[in-house]
């Protein structure tokens, strides 16, 4: 009756198997690795797939085990990219500042560098000052650290503030909005350091390194593969046991819960915490693929779609997050990207560069209504009709 | 024997109205008591002061040897106390098996992350099963507490309780919407729990209140009325007034 968390999440193998093969697949038709049927960009979009494939199972453990409706977790993502990201440029701008100094004819000094540096990286946003918050973006150990410790600590002041306060429904759910919105606001500011509007821009290009966009790209690639593999299996693992019974309890009576001597804020707690980071880490790996993060990254919306993407694919199962956002995202790319053909009506013609939205509504309305249980349900009806068969045979 | 919780002189309202006035109660070890009263006389919200739910106006509410006051207390805490709640509609986790939901019971560290590494032992599944077995459930450990019947599901809550190893258990109208043989199991539970602990019994039910053969209380308009045998207390003309009326 001792049973590992594997034999209680038999999905997990069965996930693992599908994105190693997937991973592998991709990586032979890939143009850094392999023969080149794959275009560096299309990895780079696989790439950023596999990351919201992450976050929405962070969304997963937090809203569909926990029954903590955030709409908010994308703001951890993004503060995750933006600590990579003042790595990334200010170790860029240095490396290149360096070498256009050193054309001149002495040397340059310490503080030299770091001026130019400074009015390179500030100079759009009319400054040439390192703001406070850049004090360790040169070291890529302490802003890795960050890239946790900055959502993480964020997640855990709000977390406290609300859940101590019993915020919970439509309440927090507004006060998740309220922070993202509150955050993105701030970022929008010429003077909030992180070079407002503009955001950090040439994350792509790892400072120091010659190899081609097609290679690092696949680096990037894998790494975002790894990432959801152990995110999946550490997700999987926290909810097999008990932990993950008091998660689900909260979800379903949080009173009863309480009355069994357990802290549900404790609990609440711990989990937005936890499913912060493993935002933020996702948004660090997401965002030196696409190359640059800016504010409107972060605008309330960003977490709506998060929580639509789990909605599609089915709340309270882990890999129904994973199909939920990688279909859901993949498709947009798609609908959003100009590749899908236009309808000409005669007298409208239906752009689906517009229009993707209001099917993305209408389908999220969809699920809903005749599929609660998103497309994960699916899974349960098959299980169910096999039982059935066997049953009758 | 001696008090295990002792509330005195409690008083509480809500919006003006004065549901438990200066109520004064006490109940020692291994001790079963039921609460009885029409409805409006201050039951559930007595235990609601007890459990931690409600913060009464005044008055005070002493808990076990070292007489510590409960007030202080959140929910969780006065739980961890050793205080057992059952409530009067079956709240079991439905989408959790039966066995999930016993483990989640078990007395055992609830800090989270002791809750995080916990893993079920062989002796914390020896136990599940024997506490499975006292109220009637091991042949369905490994179903969904949701598919189980009214009557199974109140078992399970109790069996839940017995689980957490309480010093007081506070159940509220077990007997509700049952069948007479599943009173008559629920009886023998309370019966048998109460040999180790305190049991306190919110009950309408006359019949299964004798059932449990215990000293009984009566409350009226948020006060006790009258206190001792179910004989005596039914025999008590103030008792009389308040449930046939004046």
């Amino acid at each position: 009756m001792r049973t590992s968390f594997i034999a209680k999440y038999p999905s997990v193998l069965v996930f693992l198997l599908a994105l190693a093969s997937f991973t592998i697949i991709v990586t032979i038709l890939s143009e850094g690795f392999g023969i080149g049927v794959i275009s560096t960009s299309f990895i780079k979009t696989l790439g950023k797939t596999l990351c919201l494939c992450l976050i929405a199972v962070a969304m997963d453990l937090v809203w569909g085990f926990a029954g903590i409706l955030s709409l908010g977790h994308f703001a951890f993502f993004g503060l995750g990219g933006y600590m990579i990201g003042m790595w990334l440029m200010y170790e860029r701008t240095r490396l290149i500042v360096t070498e256009a100094l050193m054309q001149g004819q002495i040397p340059p000094t310490g503080s030299e560098v770091i001026d130019s540096i400074g009015s390179q990286i500030f100079g759009v946003v009319g400054s040439n000052e390192f703001p406070l918050i850049w004090t360790f973006a040169d070291s890529l150990g302490l802003q890795l650290l960050l890239v946790v410790l900055v959502p993480g600590i964020l997640a855990l002041v709000f977390g406290w503030l609300a859940f101590r306060s019993r915020v919970t429904g439509v309440y927090l759910s507004i006060l998740t909005q309220a922070m993202t919105l509150a955050l993105a606001l701030y970022l929008f500011q010429n003077d909030s350091g992180l070079r407002g509007n503009n955001g950090l821009s040439g994350l792509q290009n790892l400072p120091g390194v010659e190899a081609p966009q097609s290679i690092v790209s696949m680096w990037f690639f894998l790494a975002s593969a790894m990432a959801l593999g152990l995110g999946y299996s550490l997700a999987a693992w926290i909810v097999s046991g008990k932990f993950g019974s008091v998660l689900r309890g909260i979800r379903d009576n949080e009173t009863r819960v309480r009355f069994l001597g357990y802290s549900v804020e404790g609990f609440k707690l711990a989990i937005f915490t936890l499913t912060a980071c493993i935002a933020a880490i996702a948004g660090a790996l997401y965002y030196p693929q696409a190359g640059i993060i800016n504010p409107a990254e972060i605008v309330p919306i960003a977490s709506i779609y998060l929580a639509v993407w789990v909605a599609i694919g089915g709340r309270g199962r882990l890999y129904g997050a994973v199909i939920g956002a990688g279909f859901v995202s993949l498709i947009s790319t798609w609908f959003t990207g100009g590749k899908a053909p236009d309808i000409p009506l005669g007298f409208y013609t239906i752009k689906w560069v517009d229009w993707w939205l209001v099917l993305l509504g209408l389908s999220f309305v969809g699920v809903t209504l005749f599929a609660p249980k998103g497309i994960g349900g699916l899974f349960d009806l098959m299980k169910k009709r096999r039982a059935r068969h066997e049953h009758t045979s | 024997m001696s008090t295990l919780l002792e509330v005195s002189g409690v008083s509480v309202s809500f919006d003006g109205f004065k549901a438990i006035n200066n109520l004064s109660f006490q109940i020692a070890d291994s001790e079963l008591r039921a609460v009885i009263g029409p409805n409006g006389a201050g039951k559930t919200t007595f235990m609601d002061i007890v459990t931690g739910k409600t913060r009464p106006d005044e008055g005070r509410v002493i808990w076990g040897e070292r007489s510590v006051s409960l007030l202080r207390m959140n929910e969780a805490q006065i739980a961890r106390e050793g205080i057992g709640r059952k409530f009067q509609k079956p709240t079991v986790f439905e989408d959790q098996t039966v066995r999930e939901n016993f483990l989640m019971a078990l007395k055992k560290d609830r800090g989270v992350l002791s809750v995080l590494l916990f893993r079920p032992s062989k002796a914390d599944h020896e136990q599940v099963d024997a506490l499975a077995e006292e109220v009637g459930l091991l042949a369905e450990l490994d179903r969904l507490a949701g598919e189980l019947s009214h009557g199974q599901k109140q078992w399970l809550e109790i069996g839940m309780l017995l689980a957490q190893e309480p010093r007081l258990l506070l159940v509220d109208e077990p007997a509700a919407g049952m069948t007479p043989e599943e009173r008559e199991h629920t009886s023998e539970l309370l019966v048998q729990a109460a040999k180790t602990r305190a049991v306190v019994v919110v009950e309408h039910d006359m019949e299964f209140v004798r059932r449990l053969g215990c000293k009984v209380t009566v409350l009226h308009e948020g006060a006790v009325l009258a206190e001792g045998s179910l004989d005596h207390v039914t025999s008590n003309s103030d008792v009389i007034d308040v449930y046939l009326g004046r």
